[in-house]
């Protein structure tokens, strides 16, 4: 017998955050990490995995002490672990939905998506294995992870590097990056996607 | 273990992203679309939060828990290597739907098929490491 208290403390956290809740929370992340002496940044575990990996014996790029990095790998590896809890334990009560504008639903429908009930589901279509081997599904899942993964370490960081530590460290370089990851996105929207979709 | 306290930190981590719908492709969508608030929402509110805390651990000098002054490494001074591979991270972003966070918390959550996605990811990474050195910065 669970107690009513906790059933009250699982749907309150399953509700659909607001930002405001979200950003404060991805700050204080930040701060965490801070404090524990370590720098917020996803990506380069990348690189470390690719080190890793043995890629020291093709490029000096990846001969540091990867082994240092263990820490960021446990955040990558927690965040799996947050993600499998989050859609286990705290589905809200319309399910997993993206509770995303009508004028991005409108948009979505006339590019050919097909949503039941004017319900925009949290994961696409193409997030399967059997989508590898469509156009969409390849696209997304391989021709996206490249660029991001490339784009990444060219630029010296990602969403969690760049927009979040760098911008709060108020670092000129990361300001660029920011800009430059928008230039791509809007890029990749507006004028390759009416090619794709 | 030591090493743990950093699962805790990617479990709210995980949690926060999934919960505020930040990892889903139609969201990113959305965003570049500027057709909700959400999403900059979250980015701006971090990001104001963030600065204040950030000039707070600078001018109390503030120490880790390790002891040690909490420093912030200035990034290069160049403006092609961030606009370029910025442009080229945005094209991707936008396109997977999923920046590197994301792609962990939704392969936990059930996407497998990102470890897919992790892969290219790494030979794109990879490949930076070969090509470093050719490319302007």
């Amino acid at each position: 017998m669970v107690p009513e208290f906790l059933i009250q403390i699982v749907d309150f956290i399953s509700q659909p955050w607001p930002w405001y809740v979200a950003g404060p929370m991805i700050a204080l992340i930040m701060f965490i990490l801070l404090f524990f002496g370590r720098e917020f940044g996803i990506s380069a575990n990348f690189r470390v995995m690719c080190a890793a990996d043995g890629a020291g014996d093709y490029a000096d790029f990846f001969k540091f002490d990867w082994a240092s990095q263990g820490w960021n790998l446990m955040v990558a590896l927690g965040a799996m672990f947050g993600g499998y809890l989050a859609a286990t334990y705290f589905t809200p009560v319309d399910g997993q939905v993206a509770h995303v504008s009508q004028a991005a639903i409108t948009d979505l429908q006339a590019l050919g998506f097909e949503f039941e009930a004017g319900k925009v589901p949290l994961i696409p279509d193409f997030y399967r294995w059997e989508a590898l081997f469509t156009l969409q599904g390849f696209m997304v899942i391989v021709v996206g992870g490249f660029l991001v993964g490339f784009g990444a370490r060219y630029a010296g960081g990602c969403t969690s590097g760049h927009a979040i530590s760098g911008m709060s460290a108020l670092q000129f370089g990361s300001l660029v990056a920011v800009i430059g990851f928008f230039l791509g996105g809007l890029t990749m929207v507006h004028l390759i996607f009416p090619l794709l979709f | 273990m030591r090493l743990s306290r950093f699962i805790l930190v990617g479990i709210l981590f995980g949690i926060t992203l999934y919960k505020s719908e930040a990892v889903s492709w139609f969201r990113i969508y959305e965003m570049f679309h500027f057709q909700s608030f959400h999403m900059y929402g979250i980015i701006f509110s971090a990001i104001a939060i963030g600065i204040v805390m950030v000039q707070w651990i600078k001018r109390r000098h503030l120490r880790s828990i390790e002891g040690q002054e909490i420093v912030f490494h200035p990034k290069d001074k160049s403006i092609p290597r961030y606009i370029i591979g910025g442009f080229i991270f945005g094209l991707g972003w936008a396109l997977a739907g999923v920046c590197p966070g994301p792609m962990f918390i939704l392969m936990g959550s059930g996407a497998t098929v990102l470890v897919v996605f992790l892969a290219s990811a790494m030979f794109g990474t990879f490949a930076y490491g070969l090509l470093r050195k050719r490319l302007p910065h």
